[in-house]
């Protein structure tokens, strides 16, 4: 028995630690060296970029370490790329607009869906019933099938600033969030809602009372699925918004490179370096919320 | 309750309701409806009949063959992509819930790429594919296949870690007593891989499959960002085609909107059958 127990112990022990671990840590590295390898040649002299993308000297090790060192010094520039990167894609501005466009139409699809989902499932007419199936159909339909007509329709209603657009986010991407409301909604019992509006409540006062509350896990799932969408979203705000004026981080990344397709890949790497740390900031501390988003909107298909 | 709830329809439904119609159900019809027209913008539209979807196929009387292209292209690119992804992140995720230490970082660091948009993620993976080519003399936009293989690779890297995180729920709602069950039998790791694991995951196997598949359909800003459709629209995927048509020549809008027409009937079959064959397993436990 106590042979069998320290057997079935090492086995554990090698299953689950040492080697696998090791393994996993090289291939994560390997994962993510792509954006490794973009940090660090954001901070190399735009001409050796290209000629080894993988060193940060343009003397080899091996010549010893004082040439190594002042090749270092040739290639590597400081923040040079970060001030051109800025200056040419005017990246604070963009980012303001991505910010205040994502977290305006974040906010506004919370809000307004899943007032729509809780009227609809509980109001059953013919209406009501089109609007879900409405919002069903709306979810397999690309954005290309639309695209044309939408982007002149908002230039007709002057939707083509970030308060306008955010009313075109709402618009398109209401078929999954009232499908992920509604779904939430038929699980909930009525009877609290029935005890609310008999002792005087109004249903705004009944939704926002007591509904709502009961929605935030379905909520935080809706807006972390949104943010992620709108956030790196290229062709809609590209077509919609007047792009002279404002421009997203996606655009404005896709607009340094120039028409006749020349890239300054220094200011192009600083760039890139500065789209992702928002991401990464934002998804090591919503992590959890993230995954959680991701299942759920992935089940719907 | 219903009666006094129906009042309120101005409020709880009407805004959704408007913008849905601005943003969706308006110009879902009028696109269909312009798709049977020749016009340069949404006012100065002219009936032509069946004339776009002609012109799909055929220019002054002469087969054109760029969409038909850029459709097997595409198939051929989503058939790649639904094979490696999911090969690959069922791999990964039947690794990462054996318990092994370090297992939530190592979700973290594959999950990443996901959240960075097309277009960030297509610069990316632009620099380091030709600061390589460039050994060989070659570009990314070398030949097309140089391009396809480019985006298997960046959609591989972006979408591994989402279909590893829906394989992973996957794998830790089977049951455990099954597994023990089917060791006690006698079956070794591929038997029991072949007859308990893969057909209690069928409906996650399903979901990942058609969530791939529909993905790669429907890409665009790694397309643009990485190729651009080069070398000459040979890299060009259905969504570029469709973009490139409507807004790279005068006087073929109304061409393109027909193409779109028939992109958004190939996705919705894919939908469809997709809803159709996750529905009947449902039904089936």
């Amino acid at each position: 028995m106590a042979k069998k127990t320290e057997e079935s112990f090492s086995v554990r022990r090698a299953k689950h630690g040492g080697i696998y671990t090791l393994v996993f840590a090289v291939f994560s590295l390997v994962w993510i060296a792509p954006i490794l390898i973009v940090v660090l040649n954001s901070f190399k002299r735009k001409a050796y970029i290209f000629r080894n993308p993988f060193s940060i000297s343009s003397r080899s090790i091996r010549d010893g370490w004082e040439p190594f060192v002042q090749g270092a010094r040739k290639v590597m520039c400081g923040w040079l790329n970060y001030n051109n990167a800025v200056k040419k894609t005017d990246f604070f501005h963009a980012f303001q607009y991505s910010l205040f466009i994502t977290v305006a139409s974040v906010i506004l699809i919370i809000l307004c869906t899943s007032m729509c989902a809780w009227y609809i499932t509980r109001v059953h007419n013919k209406v009501t019933g089109a609007i879900y199936v409405l919002c069903l159909f709306s979810m397999i339909v690309p954005f290309q099938m639309v695209m044309f007509t939408l982007s002149k329709f908002a230039n007709l209603l002057h939707l083509g600033n970030p308060l306008g657009i955010v009313i075109v986010y709402l618009g398109f991407g209401a078929g999954l969030s009232v499908f992920l409301f509604t779904g939430f909604i038929k699980g909930i019992s009525i009877e609290i809602e029935e005890a609310a509006m008999i002792d005087g409540c109004t249903p705004l006062r009944t939704f926002f009372g007591v509904v709502f509350p009961i929605l935030k896990p379905t909520a935080i799932t809706v807006a972390i699925l949104q943010a992620m969408w709108i956030w790196n979203d290229y062709l809609l705000p590209s077509l919609v918004l007047n792009i002279n004026k404002y421009k997203t981080i996606p655009i404005a990344i896709q607009y340094l490179k120039q028409s006749h397709g020349q890239i300054d890949w220094g200011a192009m790497m600083a760039v890139l370096v500065l789209a992702i740390v928002p991401i990464v900031i934002f998804y090591l501390f919503c992590q959890k919320y993230i995954i959680e988003g991701v299942l759920a909107g992935a089940v719907k298909g | 309750m219903e009666k006094a709830i129906k009042k309120y329809f101005p409020i709880f439904v009407l805004p959704t309701l408007i913008a849905f119609a601005i943003g969706f159900i308006i110009p879902f019809l009028y696109g269909i409806f312009l798709s049977f027209c020749k016009f340069t913008t949404v006012t100065d539209f002219q009936w032509t009949g069946f004339d776009n979807y002609k012109r799909i196929l055929y220019v002054n009387g002469v087969l054109d063959t760029t969409f038909l292209h850029s459709l097997w292209y595409t198939a051929l690119f989503a058939a790649v992509c639904v094979l490696v992804i999911n090969v690959v992140s069922f791999t990964i995720a039947m690794l990462l819930t054996k318990g092994i230490k370090g297992t939530n970082l190592f979700r973290t660091v594959f999950f990443m790429p996901n959240l960075i948009g097309g277009i960030v993620l297509s610069y990316i993976w632009l620099m380091l594919f030709n600061s390589i080519l460039q050994h060989i003399s070659k570009t990314i936009v070398s030949t097309q296949w140089y391009a396809f293989w480019g985006m298997v690779i960046v959609v591989c890297w972006q979408q591994i870690g989402y279909m590893m995180i829906i394989y992973i729920a996957g794998i830790q709602n089977i049951p455990g007593e099954l597994i023990e069950a089917a060791k006690i039998d006698g079956a070794g790791f591929w038997q029991s891989l072949k007859s308990v694991i893969l057909p209690m995951l069928m409906p996650t196997i399903t979901i990942c499959t058609f969530l791939t598949m529909s993905n790669g359909f429907k890409l665009f800003d790694q397309n643009l960002a990485l190729t651009g459709g080069n070398p000459g629209k040979m890299s060009q995927l259905l969504a570029l085609n469709i973009y490139d048509t409507m807004y790279g020549t005068a006087g073929w809008q109304g061409v393109g909107q027909a193409k779109a027409v028939i992109f958004f009937l190939l996705v919705a079959v894919i939908a469809l059958v997709q809803n159709k064959l996750t529905t009947s397993k449902e039904v089936e436990q």
